[in-house]
């Protein structure tokens, strides 16, 4: 069996990020297992601009973006497998994978980053009633057969979803020559960035149906329409709103999934919310020496948050490698108040943590003029103004370890939305 | 005078910026966070731009298609006859991030540049490690 420092599942972003930065802390045997044919994960198919802003101060596309960290691991020499599927990881960290030239391998790992993204939910995960015909499409398969295949899966759009790939999507079949008629949305309010609801629906006129769903779909063989029809607070559809749209693709954006098998099968502890490890402040998950980062802890909005994070799980994972971690078991719980619905990290071991830690969370609706507030127990030890917070944009604080030295017997930090 | 309401894209923070008009000139912009908010409001307003992007056909690569932008903004109601240009081109492989794929594309003085690498299609299986096996298309 092969022995390696960190072995790290997954090439993409956060897998990058973390491989290069535990380089950079001094560990050599690292190996990258990815089970796509190249690195850079789905930044490949998201050949859209945006991405590098925090990281690189400048607007990339998701193929440049990834091209660099590509470029970082190669010139670090790091060892990376391609075509590699990775079928367990024990608790032990014996890692079992296996891919054509090499057949079915072990590898012993010190320590493991689990980077292994998330994927689409389904049309089966929706209980749409209706037929089951060919044109309906995840809007991420969409985006791989229009800008890595050069397919345009059909021509006459709906899309179910107001997802940031679903909002992408209706631009880039719109340029691509198809006919994108509307955009439906089960929520009051989308779940896509506003830049993208601005760039991609607005400039081509695209309407955005908010708490409108799809309630049936026509076509046997190939699509041939969907109904939509607005729905109440509780997400029911109101009789006497239907509205019939004929269409040959249907494209759902409807959120995404941490893709955790892995992580539940070798025993680490996942919160039910984001569907993603529990974590402390090392981004470490309940097994001693494994450690997640990117869009299999928590989705994000943002790959510049994700190579964050990634950076952090790299350096906590060769800290833990070369015997410099501070191995106290003391630690503050983290939990999520009133209109938060997570927050990662969920414990913090004051020694352990850098100067600075960000804590990333999600609200559960929208607010406006509100104060995000963190609580040290009792106190009230941050009010921030916001003009406005939603589902779809995560948040952040930063606490210090200075302010949580202050508190030696701080049992509790709540995080939680006031309202003015 | 007239109030015209917008959303920063910039970046994603997507401030709502509220612009005062009269007639052609802008005489205010509020709600920004950034310097950056008040000048996309101005020229939002006057002469809207937009950086592009697609992709191209390959021939002979390890790729079939090769994503591409607009190396800087172009005029935004250029943006179509930009794409339906790019569905004309092909370009042969080997291609670097950077390189220029189409000059001056619509006429807009602004150059196409590949966003990805694409290397030369191999006749046997196998990329610098020796592991690359050509994807099954579907």
């Amino acid at each position: 069996m092969e022995n390696f420092d960190i072995v790290i599942i997954g090439g993409g972003p956060a897998g990058l990020a973390a491989a290069a930065s535990a380089r950079e802390n001094g560990i050599q045997r690292i190996v990258i297992l990815e089970r796509d044919n190249e690195l850079g994960g789905i930044l490949n198919q998201c050949i859209h601009n945006g991405f590098g802003l925090h990281t690189f101060k400048e607007e990339l596309t998701g193929p440049e973006y990834a091209g660099r960290f590509i470029r970082q691991v190669k010139e670090l020499g790091i060892e990376y497998r391609l075509n590699t599927m990775v079928m367990a990881i024990s608790r032990k960290k014996v890692v079992t994978a296996m891919n054509q030239k090499d057949g079915l391998f072990e590898l012993q790992a010190k320590a493991v980053i689990l980077a292994m993204g998330c994927r689409e939910r389904p049309r089966g995960a929706l209980n749409i009633p209706g037929f089951r015909p060919a044109g309906i499409f995840s809007a991420g398969t969409a985006q791989r057969l229009v800008n890595m295949e050069g397919y345009l899966p059909g021509r006459e759009v709906v899309i179910l979803g107001s997802g940031d790939i679903g909002l992408i999507m209706a631009r880039r079949m719109t340029l691509e020559g198809a006919n994108v008629k509307v955009v439906a949305e089960l929520m009051p309010y989308s779940g896509g960035l506003k830049r993208n609801i601005v760039q991609c629906l607005d400039d081509y006129g695209i309407p955005l149906k908010l708490s409108h769903t799809v309630v049936d779909i026509k076509g046997k063989e190939r699509l041939e329409g969907v109904t939509l029809a607005r729905v109440d607070e509780k997400g029911k559809p109101i009789s006497g709103t239907k509205e019939f749209y004929s269409c040959d693709t249907l494209l759902l954006s409807v959120g995404l999934i941490p893709e955790n098998e892995l992580s539940s099968g070798m025993g680490v502890e996942l919160n039910p919310v984001t569907s993603g490890p529990r974590v402390n402040e090392s981004l470490e998950t309940n097994i001693e020496g494994v450690f997640a980062c990117g869009n299999v802890l928590h989705v994000h909005d943002l790959v510049d948050f994700v190579s964050e994070e990634a950076k952090t799980a790299g350096k906590k994972a060769a800290e833990y490698i070369l015997g410099i971690t501070d191995k106290s078991q003391e630690a503050v719980s983290l939990t999520a108040g009133e209109g938060v619905r997570y927050t990662v990290p969920e414990t913090i071991c004051v020694k352990r943590m850098e100067e600075r830690l960000t804590v990333r969370f999600r609200v559960g609706n929208v607010y406006k003029n509100c104060y995000i507030s963190v609580y040290f127990d009792k106190d009230r030890v941050l009010h921030r103004k916001k003009a406005v917070v939603a589902p779809g944009e995560m948040e952040e604080i930063v606490l210090t370890k200075e302010q949580l030295m202050e508190y030696p017997k701080l049992e509790t930090i709540n995080v939680k939305v006031e309202e003015a | 005078m007239e109030e015209k309401k917008l959303i920063c894209i910039n970046c994603p923070l997507g401030c709502m910026l509220t612009a005062v008009v009269e007639g052609e000139t802008i005489l205010s912009v509020s709600g920004n966070t950034c310097k950056r908010g008040d000048s996309y409001a101005r020229k939002e307003l006057t002469s809207p731009t937009r950086l592009v992007t697609s992709t191209v056909r390959v021939s002979g690569g390890d790729k079939r298609m090769v994503s591409v932008k607009t190396r800087e903004d172009i005029p935004k109601k250029k943006v179509l006859e930009c794409v339906r240009a790019l569905k004309e081109v092909e370009v042969r492989a080997p291609i670097s991030i950077g390189d220029v794929l189409v000059e001056n594309i619509a006429g807009t003085g602004v150059d196409i540049v590949a966003t990805k690498n694409v290397g030369e299609r191999k006749l046997f299986d196998g990329d610098e490690n020796g592991e690359k096996t050509e994807r099954v298309s579907f």
